[in-house]
């Protein structure tokens, strides 16, 4: 049911072309600003790689936090949210595939923004163990995509909570540092970093790219990550509820 | 006695309208307001009643998109508030207009999503599809854009989805709405088809021909509650006595049906705009003629054509309706 689903949600997404200009669009505003400012306070080359690298992930969390929420009002747009809940499977194992094809859509973004840094800007990027930084990389696109997951199910219950998603896109950049590394944050705000299973997977890339282990850290952000997908399933389940409740199913 | 596959005791919904954030503007609606009827297996049962009658909530209560706030209701034994994963395994649920389908995909693609979403094996929706697309006659068709759909072959297609996992009760919520009327006799028929196979059908509507042609029993709904139940003959009955005046006028003023209601022999009056003119309707009771006393009260307007008639179901359907 998994992949089925997600192909045909990838290719029901991928056949706008308009959202497809966007895709690789987006991304290049966003990577230029942050090159620009990082090449204007001469940063050293290590530092202008592990920019690339994390500018380029980032988009992936983009891409799922400010569709997860509107897709579902999307979905309520086009009368299939009810149809989606009406299947006798768990709504929340439903919004996986859903939200995993946006995050696919975010590795293209990801693919442009590492082809951007070292055409236009000159950033070699050197990845020390590739099949780690594979690895790594998936585990971090299913940890975004849990956590749109919990953000989708959000906007099942409150309508208006599509704009939840777009909130959330720049906070989390900064906490799960993929601008900025988590030990350059105020000390209030690590525990918040160390809570989303992301700052993990992005510690895990940097750790594959840079030539370390970066099992520990995908031990955790697998943890954290299965936690919030035990969480997730769980509220989902009473969102549902709610959602039979207050008639926010529909769109009147 | 037919095994009950629907039973309604005492169902009711109220919504909340009003700002989110304001318990004070906010004001409770009671949309259903405490209906009872069964549906028994192999039937085709109808539910007639105007616009925001309380038809759509009624069958989404059924289908266990919405939570009732009061009464209960049973879907093949099962409870549609505690044991709404058994129901949502045996319903199907259609409803009508554009929306309900991914318009960028294909129309197989729609029918493999959803067959996924209801856990049909891979090997069987592969052959299911097959045959839905027969049955909705939409093979060959299949693989072009819902986009490109016309209004009809999107309300097949929903068909073929609400039967994807072969549901023993179909829910149809005015599934006949703004396709034209050939692709609304393809639908019925479509329909007719599932009932001979032996499904149940629950099917809201407010055409009266859809319903006399269709349904073995309905029950009128107005203003959440349920005024008459039967069969459509039962409730033709009901308005047989008697005969219709049909007027269509140009400029008829305010007043006249009023006037007409307070005559002795009147049952019922209704008014229908039609473009320019007015099209009324007038019931008068068994042994009398009215046409006379019509024609009195549209004294000075301009009247087009004027018909005796043997009331229909739609009278017995208006007479229900605008007792209320």
């Amino acid at each position: 049911m998994l992949s089925v689903s997600w192909w045909l949600q990838l290719k029901a997404r991928s056949r706008s072309t308009f959202d497809g200009v966007l895709t690789l669009i987006y991304p290049m505003f966003f990577s230029t600003t942050i090159f620009m400012m990082y090449s204007q306070g001469h940063a050293s080359s290590s530092a202008m790689v592990a920019t690339a690298i994390g500018a380029s992930t980032m988009s992936i969390w983009s891409s799922v936090s400010t569709t997860a929420a509107m897709s579902m009002q999307a979905e309520r747009r086009m009368g299939t949210l009810e149809l989606l809940v009406l299947a006798p499977r768990p709504l929340a194992l439903l919004l996986v595939p859903l939200i995993m094809s946006m995050a696919t859509i975010g590795v293209y973004s990801m693919i442009v923004t590492l082809l951007w840094a070292r055409y236009v800007f000159g950033i070699v990027i050197h990845i020390a163990d590739p099949l780690s930084f594979l690895v790594s990389l998936v585990v971090l696109v299913l940890s975004i995509a849990i956590l749109g997951v919990v953000i989708a199910a959000a906007s099942v219950r409150y309508r208006g909570a599509w704009a939840l998603g777009s909130t959330l896109e720049m906070p989390v950049w900064l906490i799960c540092g993929f601008l900025v590394a988590i030990s350059d944050l105020p000390s209030w705000v690590r525990p918040l970093s160390w809570a989303l299973a992301p700052t993990w997977g992005m510690s895990a890339i940097r750790a594959a790219s840079d030539g370390r282990s970066p099992w520990a850290d995908l031990a955790i952000c697998v943890g954290v990550g299965a936690v919030y997908a035990v969480i997730g399933s769980l509220l989902t389940q009473r969102i549902v509820h709610a959602a039979r409740v207050h008639a926010t199913l529909g769109l009147t | 006695m037919v095994e009950p596959v629907v039973e309604v005791e005492g169902l009711a919904r109220t919504f909340k309208i009003g700002r989110a954030f304001s318990r004070r503007s906010a004001r409770n609606i009671e949309v259903v307001k405490g209906i009872d009827f069964t549906v028994g297996r192999g039937e085709l049962f109808g539910l007639l009643g105007p616009n925001g009658a309380g038809k759509t909530t009624t069958i989404k209560m059924l289908i266990t998109l919405l939570v009732p706030t009061r009464g209960t209701a049973r879907v093949l034994g099962h409870d549609v508030v505690t044991e709404h994963h058994q129901v949502r395994r045996k319903v199907g649920y259609v409803f009508g207009g554009d929306r309900g389908l991914y318009e960028r995909l294909s129309g197989l693609d729609n029918l493999r999503y959803f067959a996924e979403l209801h856990g049909v094996p891979p090997r069987e929706a592969k052959r299911r599809i097959g045959e839905l697309l027969e049955l909705v006659d939409l093979t060959g068709r299949e693989k072009r854009r819902v986009e490109g759909y016309s209004r009809g072959m999107r309300q097949r297609l929903h068909i073929a989805r609400g039967l994807l996992h072969q549901p023993e009760v179909l829910f149809l919520d005015e599934p006949s709405i703004g396709i034209d009327p050939v692709g609304a006799r393809e639908l019925r028929a479509t329909v007719k088809h599932l009932v001979q196979n032996g499904t149940t059908v629950f099917l809201t509507t407010h055409y009266m021909f859809e319903a006399d042609e269709l349904c073995d029993r309905l029950a009128v709904i107005t203003d959440g509650s349920i005024v008459a139940m039967g069969t459509p003959d039962d409730l033709k009955k009901r308005v047989s006595n008697g005969t219709v005046v049909e007027v269509d006028i140009f400029g008829m003023p305010d007043a006249v049906p009023d006037k007409l209601r307070d005559e002795a022999d009147v049952r019922s009056v209704s008014v229908e705009v039609r473009g320019q003119s007015h099209v009324l309707t007038v019931h008068a009771a068994s042994g009398t003629d009215i046409t006379s006393k019509v024609v009195e009260h549209l004294d000075g307007c301009s009247i087009g054509r004027l018909i005796t008639r043997e009331p229909t179901l739609e009278d017995a359907y208006v007479e229900l309706v605008n007792a209320r």
